[in-house]
C-alpha cells in the first residue's frame, strides 16, 4: 500500500469513511436494511479478506473455506443451544475449532497440489457439511436457530445494531492490518515465493509445507471468527452456510475485487452482495444475469476491480 | 444374505453410474486440462431433457435417446461458446468460469422448466422384478442400469484404445501442438471429447431421474461424488475412474445400511442412531484422506500432473 495519492488510493479511503459513517446515514434515513446489508457485507468480507491470503497470496486454490464460516457459527449456535451464551467461551471455541479443522484439513490437503487440491478442499467441507446436517440434535438440515446473541460485557451489547455494526467493521480493519502485516514479512514472502515457485524455496532452505500450512491455519482461523459474527448476526446457523457454493460465493468475491490485493476482497465482497440486491430486484432470475458476468470477468478483467482501479491510477504491477 | 446380494447389486449400480460422471470428468481434465465444475449441470439437463422427451413422446426409450443426442449438442454448444476460451488458462480461471456455468444452467432451468422438480416414470416393463439368482428378486430398472453402465465402459474402452479417433484423443492428452502440427483439427477433437463427456454425464443423470425426483442442483451432489472419485482414481486415467468409483459405490451403499447395525454392537443404541448417519457420509471421504496419505497422486495416477 503505498501512501501516495492516487485515484485508487482516495477510492480506498472514501470506501473505508463510508463504512465507518454508513450507520449514520442510516439513523437518519431510518433505513435498517441498508444497515443489515452491510453488517453483511463487513462480515463477509472479512471472509474473503482470509481466504485472500490463502488464495490471493499464497496461491492455494481452496474451494471449501466457507467450512470455516460454519464452523465458527456452529461453535456459537451449539454452545447457545447448550446453555452457554458467554462470548468469552463461545468465541475463543469459534476459534480453537476452525484453527484445528483448518490445521488437519490443510495438512492432509497440502500434501497435494493444484487441480488436486481444489478438489480435496472442496471434498472435505463436503464431508463437513454432510456431518452438520446429520446431527439431529442441532436442528439438522434444518440449521439452528440461535436464541440469545453472544454476551460479553457491558457495555458491549451485541444486540445493538448500530454497536454490533461497529465491532464486525473493527474486526474487519483488525484483519486487513493482520494481512497487511503478514504479507510484507518475512513469513508472507517466503509463502508468495512458495507460490511463484515452490521448489527452488526448498532449495534455498525453506520448508514451505510449515509455511503454508500456517498460513492455511492462520486464513481458517480468521474465516472462523467471521463465522462466529454471521451467525450473531444472522441469530441462525445452518448447514447451507457451509455448502460449497459459498465457497464459491467467497472466491468470486476475492477474485472480483482483486486477487493478492490486501483490500480488494473488499471491493470483491461489496461488489458482488450489492450486485445481488440489485439484480434481485430487477429479476426473479437474477442468477441468469450474474452466471455470465461471472464468466466475463474471468474471460476479460483479470486484476478484478482493485486491478481496474490501479490500472486507472497509472500504476500497474507486473 | 438375499439383502447382502441386493446391498452389493445396488453398490455395483450405483457405483457404475459414478463411473459415467467421473469418466467424462476425467477425460475433459486429462485431455484439454480443464476442470469443469459444470459438469453436474449436464447431468441435471440430461435428466431435465429426458422426463421432457420421455412425456412428448410417450416411450421412456425415445425419450432417453433424445435427451442424449440433446445434451451432447448442449455440451458441444458450451465447449464453442465457453470453455474453448478457457483452455490454458488458470485453473483458477476454470472453477470461476464454470461456476459462473452453474448458477447460469440452474437458473435457466428454472426459468423454462420451473422450480418444483419432474418425475420420469418407468414403463411397465422395466417396472417389475427380476429373479436374478434363485430366491433373489432385483429391480429389473436397476439391473439394466447396471448392464447398460458395463456396455458404455466397454464401448468407452474399444472407442479410446481401439480405434483412430481413440487414437488422436491419446496423442491430444500427451502432446497437443504435436498432434495439431500433424494436420489433425484438435478444435473439433476436443469439441467431440467434450460432448462426448457431456452426454456420458446426460446418460447418467437420465438413468438416475426415474429413482430420484429430477430437480434442480441434483448434479451437484453427486458432482462432488465424482471429483472424490478422480482423486482418489487419479485425475486423468479411465482407469482409475473406474476403480475408484466402484470403490465408491460399494462403500457408500454398505456403509449406509450396514454401519448402524455395526455401531450398535460397540455403542449404545442412543448413540449409535446419532453417530450413523454422520459416519456414514464420511466413509467416502475417509477413504479418500487415506488415498492420498498413502499416494497423493491417486491410485492410477496417468501423468505426473
Amino acid at each position: 500500500m503505498s501512501r501516495e495519492l492516487t485515484l485508487r488510493n482516495a477510492v480506498v479511503a472514501l470506501m473505508f469513511a463510508g463504512l465507518v459513517l454508513l450507520p449514520i446515514y442510516a439513523h437518519f434515513a431510518n433505513d435498517r436494511f441498508l444497515l443489515a446489508l452491510f453488517t453483511r457485507i463487513v462480515i463477509l468480507a472479512m471472509a474473503a479478506v482470509s481466504l485472500n491470503l490463502v488464495l490471493g497470496y499464497g496461491g492455494m486454490m481452496s474451494f471449501g473455506h466457507a467450512v470455516y464460516l460454519g464452523i465458527g457459527g456452529y461453535a456459537v449456535g451449539i454452545l447457545a443451544f447448550e446453555g452457554v451464551n458467554s462470548g468469552f467461551v463461545q468465541w475463543p471455541v469459534a476459534i480453537a475449532a476452525s484453527a484445528l479443522f483448518a490445521l488437519v484439513i490443510g495438512a492432509l490437503s497440502l500434501r497435494t497440489r493444484g487441480v488436486y487440491f481444489i478438489m480435496i478442499t472442496l471434498a472435505f467441507a463436503q464431508m463437513a457439511y454432510y456431518v452438520v446436517a446429520g446431527l439431529a440434535r442441532y436442528g439438522g438440515d434444518d440449521g439452528l436457530t440461535i436464541q440469545k446473541r453472544s454476551q460479553f460485557v457491558a457495555p458491549l451489547n451485541l444486540s445493538d445494531k448500530v454497536q454490533f455494526y461497529y465491532l464486525c467493521l473493527a474486526l474487519l480493519f483488525g484483519s486487513l492490518y493482520l494481512v497487511w502485516r503478514l504479507v510484507n514479512s518475512r513469513f508472507g514472502l517466503a509463502v508468495q515465493g512458495a507460490r511463484s515457485n515452490d521448489m527452488r524455496m526448498r532449495a534455498i532452505g525453506f520448508p514451505t509445507f510449515r509455511y503454508k500450512l500456517i498460513c492455511f491455519v492462520i486464513a481458517g482461523t480468521l474465516c472462523g471468527l467471521a463465522g462466529a459474527l454471521l451467525a450473531n448476526h444472522s441469530d441462525f446457523i445452518s448447514p447451507a452456510t457451509m455448502y460449497w457454493t459459498r465457497s464459491g460465493d467467497l472466491i468470486i468475491m476475492v477474485v472480483l475485487g482483486g486477487m493478492g490485493s490486501v483490500v480488494g476482497p473488499v471491493f470483491g465482497a461489496m461488489a458482488l452482495l450489492v450486485l445481488e440486491e440489485a439484480l434481485s430486484g430487477i429479476t426473479e432470475y437474477w442468477q441468469i444475469i450474474l452466471g455470465p458476468l461471472l464468466l466475463l470477468v474471468v474471460l476479460f478483467a483479470h486484476g478484478g476491480i482493485d486491478g481496474l482501479l490501479k490500472l486507472a491510477s497509472g500504476k500497474v504491477r507486473p | 444374505m438375499t439383502l447382502f446380494i441386493e446391498q452389493c447389486l445396488n453398490g455395483l449400480q450405483f457405483g457404475l453410474l459414478l463411473f459415467l460422471l467421473a469418466a467424462g470428468l476425467t477425460l475433459v481434465f486429462g485431455i484439454m486440462d480443464l476442470v469443469n465444475l459444470a459438469h453436474g449441470s449436464l447431468y441435471m439437463i440430461g435428466a431435465y431433457f429426458a422426463a421432457t422427451f420421455a412425456a412428448w413422446t410417450g416411450s421412456f426409450v425415445i425419450g432417453a435417446v433424445l435427451a442424449l443426442g440433446a445434451t451432447l449438442l448442449v455440451g458441444m454448444a458450451v465447449e464453442v461458446v465457453v470453455m474453448r476460451r478457457l483452455y490454458g488458462r488458470d485453473h483458477l480461471d476454470h472453477v470461476l468460469g464454470t461456476f459462473g456455468l452453474i448458477l447460469f444452467f440452474d437458473e435457466a432451468v428454472r426459468l423454462i422448466w420451473g422450480a418444483e422438480g419432474l418425475t420420469l416414470p418407468l414403463p411397465s416393463w422395466l417396472n417389475t422384478s427380476l429373479e436374478i439368482l434363485p430366491g433373489v428378486d432385483y429391480s429389473a430398472y436397476k439391473f439394466a442400469i447396471i448392464v447398460v453402465t458395463i456396455a458404455v465402459a466397454a464401448f468407452l474402452y474399444v472407442l479410446v484404445m481401439r480405434t483412430r479417433v481413440g487414437m488422436l484423443i491419446r496423442a491430444g492428452a500427451s502432446n497437443r501442438e504435436m498432434v495439431s502440427a500433424l494436420g489433425v483439427n484438435i478444435k473439433l477433437l476436443y469439441t467431440l471429447v467434450f460432448g462426448l463427456g457431456a452426454a456420458l454425464a446426460g446418460l447418467a443423470g437420465l438413468m438416475q431421474a426415474p429413482i430420484l425426483t429430477v430437480q434442480i442442483g441434483m448434479g451437484e451432489n453427486i458432482l462432488i461424488l465424482a471429483f472424490v472419485i478422480t482423486v482418489i482414481g487419479g485425475i486423468g486415467s479411465i482407469r482409475g475412474a473406474l476403480v475408484a468409483a466402484l470403490l465408491v459405490g460399494f462403500i457408500d451403499t454398505l456403509g449406509r445400511s450396514y454401519l448402524p447395525d455395526f455401531l450398535r454392537l460397540i455403542l449404545s443404541p442412543n448413540a449409535a442412531a446419532t453417530a450413523a448417519p454422520a459416519l456414514s457420509s464420511m466413509l467416502i471421504y475417509l477413504l479418500m484422506a487415506i488415498v492420498l496419505v498413502a499416494k497423493p497422486e491417486g491410485l492410477f495416477s496417468a501423468s505426473g500432473k
